[in-house]
């Protein structure tokens, strides 16, 4: 908890983690290896997490890089996604390679201010082998997504010759195939992760943001306010959620992906209020609660700057794996007709289109759908690891 | 429980009233699907009053409210027949694969769950847990087709020993078949779909059964167990198990809405005729009273799945007692 005092237990506590070792890969020859290779110095020491981020960012970064120079010259006229990505290379590269050199510079004495939760719980998540590996694939996905006008081999939504580019098996020009339109499935998987991942991040946001604010008030004040916010939450909850998506999406007939990503958050929110009323409910009987309404603070300040930070971690953990569920519901809507129009292409969409061409062509339907599964057993695995760095009794 | 049974009315009439309002106001006029061109506009007009839509929505919501309380779902816009009758042809293949799904589901997770907890960090268990959360992950409907493509599909062709039908209910000539194939013929189609629905919850069951067993495990009545010199088997079923139990009888309620949104897609591949591929049909018709009707009925059965859990809770745990 963020109020309780950490100063004077955990100094003992060595913070950097893994003590001598740590001297190996800093100075001169750490800085000139990071310089070269960044990532390199922190996976000599061991802390392979960090280290094995960087360098595959850095090391794929700059292959896009090299590989794609024409059209990363030319993305910065040209329309914003290529823009976007032009400068996500610019400032992934830059980031990557700015973060290494500091870590290797910095000097290696201990900082005086003490453990807090949030370090702690980072250190924890550093040594769960299997969650780091998530949240490496994670940044590779949202990487891929930011940069995929560079990278990708054919446009999205043009089609081949209908003759002889269509329903092709994987390999060769099509790396995954071609469907039934002549479209390049590789490329369009790539596209797909922007609406996905775009999709899952507003959307959870959106519920985050409601969530909390209703099971943070709702537990705080209890009495009839909490009575009309839970039993709100039972009605939704007993929803089956798909029917009532498909409801509003298909008779409100907008298929544009604000509308999506609006419907989407407004139906998640009800689990992340009921975690943050179970745990606000209990956070009500400690002392600083009852220092702060001592102090004479508003309800609103109390609720804002003093229940809200301390219920953050299961809130986090909860959207890490909301944004996997909301990857696959989106899917899920595409893949029945009620998400994004046609020519843009949304895994679930892709899925579908496959459905009828499952027999002669089996990669378009395989291949989104593996996309879909990794993506999703990525944010999975980062938010399990989440929830074991954040519990205190797993931690050692 | 009563009071139980009592407080779920309200929550299904607040569902009602929220189906109700998200179908009602929603822009587009279901009249205009039989508009054609030889049509006056009086004729359209008529249409609108036979459909009872000439009223404000206020007087159609509490209409539809007191038909609801007598048990009347009001009548479809597009075939012509009372929803009920519809939904009562129609429910029955539902629960049929559900229930199925279900029952797989939690034999599978907990079987699973189980034996992971019991060698727990064996390379069993790690590859369990892998295999499961991908599993776990999985969109239903990209397993379903993966499902057709290689036990329907691709048995089909390599003329495999076993091989499933990749849709449907019944094969052409159910009709003619002898009982016991009749029955094998179900069971063949069912076969697919259900383990489909399956095998994503039982992922989800798995991991929650592991870990709760773990807990129990480790507490000193295990313990007492093994010291008075009981079978493993023994103190694993008979009190590990028993404890273990008691968290993941909630999740029978807390998946149910997952398993019906599961049958939308499930049904929607293997062209099963059942409840979900019905609402999604009758929202693409709009055909209002069969889109809140079928709705209600997936509510309800939510609703009444989760008494169902808390039954069960105080069945097996006595501790729990609702007054």
């Amino acid at each position: 908890m963020t109020d309780a005092g950490f100063e004077t237990s955990d100094l003992r506590v060595d913070p950097t983690g893994s003590g001598p070792n740590r001297s190996v890969g800093r100075g001169r020859g750490g800085v000139v290896l990071s310089a070269i290779l960044p990532g390199v110095p922190q996976l000599l020491v061991g802390r392979w997490g960090v280290g094995g981020l960087g360098l595959i960012v850095w090391t794929a970064l700059l292959a896009v890089l090299l590989t794609r120079w024409t059209r990363f010259a030319a993305g910065w006229g040209g329309p914003l996604d290529h823009q976007i990505a032009s400068l996500t290379v610019v400032a992934g590269l830059l980031g990557v390679w700015g973060w290494s050199m500091f870590d290797v510079s910095r000097p290696a004495e201990v900082k005086r201010t003490g453990v807090g939760q949030w370090s702690l719980a980072a250190k924890a998540f550093e040594k769960n082998r299997i969650a780091v590996l998530g949240l490496i694939v994670v940044v590779c996905v949202y990487l891929i997504a930011l940069v995929t006008p560079l990278v990708t081999p054919h446009d999205p939504a043009t089609q081949a010759s209908l003759v002889t580019a269509r329903l092709v098996p994987p390999g060769g020009e099509f790396p995954l195939g071609t469907d039934h339109l002549a479209r390049d499935v590789f490329s369009r998987i790539m596209y797909g992760a922007r609406i996905s991942l775009s999709i899952g991040f507003v959307a959870v946001g959106i519920s985050v943001t409601i969530g909390t604010l209703l099971g943070a008030v709702s537990g705080y004040l209890g009495g009839w306010v909490d009575t009309v916010v839970m039993r709100f939450v039972d009605m939704v909850i007993s929803f089956p959620r798909l029917v009532l998506l498909i409801t509003i999406v298909a008779l409100f007939d907008s298929n544009s992906i604000f509308m999506i990503m609006a419907v989407l958050g407004f139906t998640q929110w009800p689990g992340t209020t009921r975690i943050v009323r179970g745990e606000v409910l209990s956070l009500r009987e400690r002392e600083f609660i009852e220092a702060a309404r001592a102090l004479g603070f508003s309800r609103s300040r109390i609720i804002l700057r003093h229940v809200i930070p301390n219920v953050l971690a299961p809130v986090i953990v909860a959207s890490t794996l909301g944004i996997g569920n909301v990857i696959v519901l989106e899917a899920g809507l595409s893949f029945l007709g009620m998400g994004l129009q046609p020519p843009t292409p949304s895994w679930g969409s892709m899925v579908a289109d496959g459905r009828d061409h499952l027999l002669a062509a089996w990669w378009i339907s395989t291949f989104p759908g593996l996309a879909i599964v990794l993506t999703v057993v990525a944010f999975n695995l980062v938010g399990d690891g989440l929830r074991d760095a954040f519990d205190p009794r797993l931690r050692t | 429980m009563v009071r139980r049974l009592l407080g779920a009315i309200p929550l299904v009439l607040g569902i009602a009233t929220i189906i109700f309002f998200v179908v009602n106001l929603a822009p587009g006029d279901p009249a205009l699907r039989f508009l054609n061109p030889n049509m006056t506009p009086e004729v359209l007009e008529q249409i609108r009053v036979n459909m009872g839509l000439d009223q404000p929505v206020h007087i159609r919501y509490v209409r539809w409210i007191g038909a609801l309380a007598r048990g009347d779902l009001g009548f479809s816009f597009t075939s012509n027949r009372p929803v009920l009758d519809i939904i009562k042809e129609l429910l029955p293949n539902t629960l049929v694969l559900s229930a199925t799904a279900i029952g797989v589901a939690f034999l599978l997770g907990i079987l699973l769950g189980i034996v992971q907890a019991v060698r727990q960090y064996s390379l069993l268990d790690s590859v369990a847990s892998i295999v499961g959360l991908f599993f776990y992950s999985m969109p239903s409907f990209w397993l379903a087709l993966m499902m057709v493509l290689v036990f329907g599909l691709f048995a089909y062709q390599g003329q495999w020993f076993i091989q499933f039908p990749p849709s449907g209910m019944q094969s052409v000539d159910y009709a003619f078949l002898s009982p016991m194939a009749k029955v094998q013929d179900r069971l063949m189609h069912l076969a697919l779909p259900a383990t489909s629905l399956a095998l994503v919850l039982a992922a989800g069951i798995a991991r929650y059964t592991r870990s709760s067993m773990l807990e129990v495990i480790r507490q000193d009545f295990v313990r007492t167990a093994r010291a008075k010199g009981l079978s493993e088997p023994v103190v694993i079923f008979k009190h590990a198990l028993r404890n273990a139990l008691i968290p993941v009888i909630t999740l029978l309620g807390l998946y149910l809405p997952f398993l019906f949104s599961g049958t939308v897609f499930i049904e929607s591949v293997f062209a099963w005729p059942g409840m979900g591929k019905l609402v999604v049909d009758s929202i693409l018709e709009r055909d209002y009273p069969v889109i809140m009707g079928g709705t209600l009925i997936f509510a309800m059965m939510v609703v009444v799945g989760n008494l169902v859990a808390d039954v069960l809770y105080a069945v097996v745990d006595p501790r729990i007692r609702y007054d």
